[in-house]
């Protein structure tokens, strides 16, 4: 038997099956529930092949029920269980919000440590697919927001297994948001065995001396073109891919900045109460003597998610995220 | 003896008018309806499902984006939508582009709003149909609260909200239900209950033995009805509506009608059906269709003939092609409207911010924005 470590080539949401694969194989508490994650394979094939491998009470077919969806997740993970509940579109997690914030945050807190709730509540997020109304908001700083949860959003799909497999054995709730712009991407190699990616850890994604730019999810690879695209006009950008959004890893950020003195930060949320306003004030906390320029912030305008015909001009690209930086450096 | 009205039906006893074969079953009575509102009832049918031919064909050749399709359940929009009245109010999901065009918004709008063009969901004045609910049973309360807006008002108007199968799971039908019994408000809450929540099946959506049984537990009516029969439709609908008006002595004013049908096609164009399910049962479903049974049924009455359903089939088309291409001439919407109508008044951070969107198409145009 080699023991060469092997790898497969998979998209994101392939890696996001197969880290679901992995947890379900080697713990046997651990369960996917929701709409249409068994028998259909989930409607972005994020469980395909897992209720034909587990069974129909480790892959549940939910009613349509968001609030039943992570209610009984809640007592199921009180009970000693690991559930792992997909919400099929973000849109659509609200029914199930007053679960999420009013107990799954706070369980642990409130029964001074004898309850906890080790559940990944799982979904979709994000514009850019031409989706219909309703399905392509970020509205990460609503979990952010919440004490008691962690929010977690991978970009590259070797993360996407490292970190929810992380997130499943966490002793404390996560909130899994999955990028679906960039479901199929591209492919990249992950590992076939297990494997977890620390939550609470940011990755550089490009080393830079001149300006930073701090982003996550489906941002990663615009901002990335931009910062190639700056190079060329000699303009070296550092690029910071969060992929953890709580607890935030400030200490990457802190250093990244103290280096460059100057930063951007890019989301698709829109910009009032988003999250670039929480890292920036970090910043300032933190390193105030380093900044030589306001930090730019590029991001959704504050307005609702529009309908996709005009969805291309609600979402930061290229050419916005490069005037944001060079903002940032020019000033 | 005064016969029950169908209302006080036992929910397991499916009202049905037409048989499979489009004749009138034994002990029915065919609604009161003019021989050219029958044929007016078929030349909808057939305009829904022609439209939702062409609506998945744009999908598929890239000229619309994602699209839930109705056939199979053309018969529960129709039959429900003509037994409104004019002042009447409809509270849509987003499956009910039939019901909508026969209250008077038209198809060129849907074709819009699924075309991702913010002018399709712009309600015209004269038309009494709320904004489409995309997210799940969210639209019940609504129509709830408009019908208790109604009640408070004195008004005559009854409110009727559709919703699916999938939907009875939300705690919105619970609450909306619940409020519409409570407060006794002229609404009729129909369900069109297509046997499949994407890949769910009815059965394993509730161990309730029906959905129009779920009336029960609010106190007022509930019942069950052959969605794929727009004659009986329209009957149930219709008395339950004269009910929500004027409720006899005694009786609340809302119904739960369970419209029995099958969505012949995926949920939407995103869906594929063959995954969950077999096309033995589809075919099965497919003996139900509504529109050769209205055919028939209009045929022994005499009222429609060969050359008959060859003019409203070219009509038809010709209405379809009509809003396919009005939708298709009608210009992109200006980015400038992503700001429209946030507010009644735009708050200076949006002013601020479509200048910067100004600025930026400015700089560096369109196409290098979105190359």
């Amino acid at each position: 038997m080699s023991t060469e470590r092997s790898s497969q080539n998979l998209t994101l949401v392939q890696a996001v099956r197969d880290g679901l694969y992995g947890e379900m194989a080697r713990d046997e508490d651990v369960l996917v529930m929701g709409e249409d994650v068994g028998r259909n394979g989930g409607v972005f094939r994020a469980t395909q092949g897992l209720y034909e491998e587990f069974g129909a009470d480790r892959v549940v077919d939910t009613p349509l029920a968001e609030s039943g969806i992570v209610g009984t997740a809640i007592g199921m993970a009180a009970y000693g269980l690991r559930p792992v509940p997909e919400l099929q579109f973000a849109g659509f997690m609200y029914p199930g919000f007053d679960q999420i914030v009013s107990h799954a945050a706070r369980l642990r807190t409130r029964s001074r440590g004898r309850y906890t709730c080790p559940i990944t509540i799982r979904a979709p997020y994000g514009g850019g697919i031409r989706a219909p109304e309703h399905h392509s908001e970020s509205k990460e700083a609503f979990y952010t927001h919440e004490p008691g949860l962690q929010v977690v959003v991978p970009s590259t799909p070797s993360d996407a297994k490292g970190l929810l497999a992380a997130a499943i054995r966490d002793p404390d709730p996560v909130v899994f948001l999955e990028p679906k712009l960039i479901y199929r991407a591209f492919r990249e190699a992950v590992p076939e065995e297990s494997y977890t990616t620390e939550l609470g850890t940011a990755e550089r994604r490009r080393e830079g001396e001149d300006v930073s730019v701090f982003t996550w999810g489906a941002m990663v690879r615009p901002t990335m073109e931009a910062a190639e695209e700056l190079a060329d006009e000699g303009v070296d950008v550092e690029v910071v891919d969060l992929r953890t959004l709580k607890p935030m890893d400030t200490d990457a950020v802190v250093a990244s900045f103290e280096k460059t003195g100057r930063a951007a930060v890019v989301h698709e949320a829109p910009k009032t109460g988003g999250l670039a306003g929480e890292i920036i004030a970090t910043i300032q906390e933190e390193s105030l003597l380093y900044q030589k320029a306001p930090i730019a912030r590029v991001t959704g305008f504050d307005v609702p998610f529009p309908l996709y015909a005009l969805e291309d001009y609600y979402l930061p690209e290229t050419a916005r995220i490069k005037d944001g930086i060079t903002d940032a450096v020019e000033f | 003896m005064v016969p029950l009205s169908v209302l006080q039906r036992d929910p397991d006893d499916r009202v049905q008018i037409l048989d499979e074969d489009g004749g009138v079953v034994d002990g029915a009575t065919v609604p009161d309806l003019a021989d050219d509102e029958f044929v007016e009832m078929y030349r909808y049918l057939k305009l829904g499902r022609h439209f939702d031919q062409r609506a998945v064909s744009l999908q598929r050749q890239g000229r619309m984006g994602t699209y839930p399709p109705m056939a199979g359940q053309e018969a529960s929009q129709v039959g429900s939508a003509m037994a409104l009245s004019a002042g009447d109010w409809t509270f849509p999901s987003y499956r009910e582009h039939l019901a909508l065009a026969v209250r008077g918004w038209s198809l060129a709008d849907d074709l819009l709003y699924w075309m991702g063009n913010e002018a399709g969901n712009a309600p015209p004045e004269d038309v009494k149909v709320f904004s489409m609910a995309v997210p799940i049973a969210t639209q019940i309360p609504h129509a709830t609260g408009a019908a208790w807006a109604a009640k408070l008002r004195g008004e005559d108007t009854v409110v009727l909200t559709y919703f699916g199968d999938g939907a009875t799971s939300e705690g919105d039908f619970h609450e909306g239900l619940n409020f519409a019994g409570v407060f006794d408000v002229p609404a009729v809450f129909f369900c069109n209950n297509n046997q499949w929540a994407i890949s769910l099946p009815r059965e394993r959506q509730t161990a309730s033995a029906t959905l129009a049984g779920k009336a029960d537990a609010y106190g007022f009516d509930g019942v069950q009805v052959d969605g794929m029969d727009p004659l009986a439709v329209y009957q149930v609908t219709q008395e339950a509506v004269a009910k929500a008006r004027d409720p006899p002595e005694g009786d609340l004013r809302p119904t739960l009608v369970e419209a029995v049908q099958y969505r012949f096609g995926a949920h939407t164009t995103a869906d594929d059906p063959s995954v969950y399910r077999e096309d033995e049962e589809v075919e099965r479903w497919k003996d139900k269709d509504p529109i050769p049974r209205l055919e028939g049924f209009l045929r022994e009455r005499g009222v429609l003939d060969d050359e008959l359903v060859v003019r409203i089939e070219e009509s038809v088309s010709e209405e379809v092609a009509n809003a396919i291409e009005t939708a298709e001439s009608t210009e992109r919407p200006s980015p400038e409207e992503l700001f429209a109508n946030v507010y009644a008044e735009m708050p200076q951070r949006l002013e601020q911010q479509l200048q910067y969107l100004r600025d930026l198409r400015e700089r560096h145009g369109d196409e290098e924005l979105f190359q």
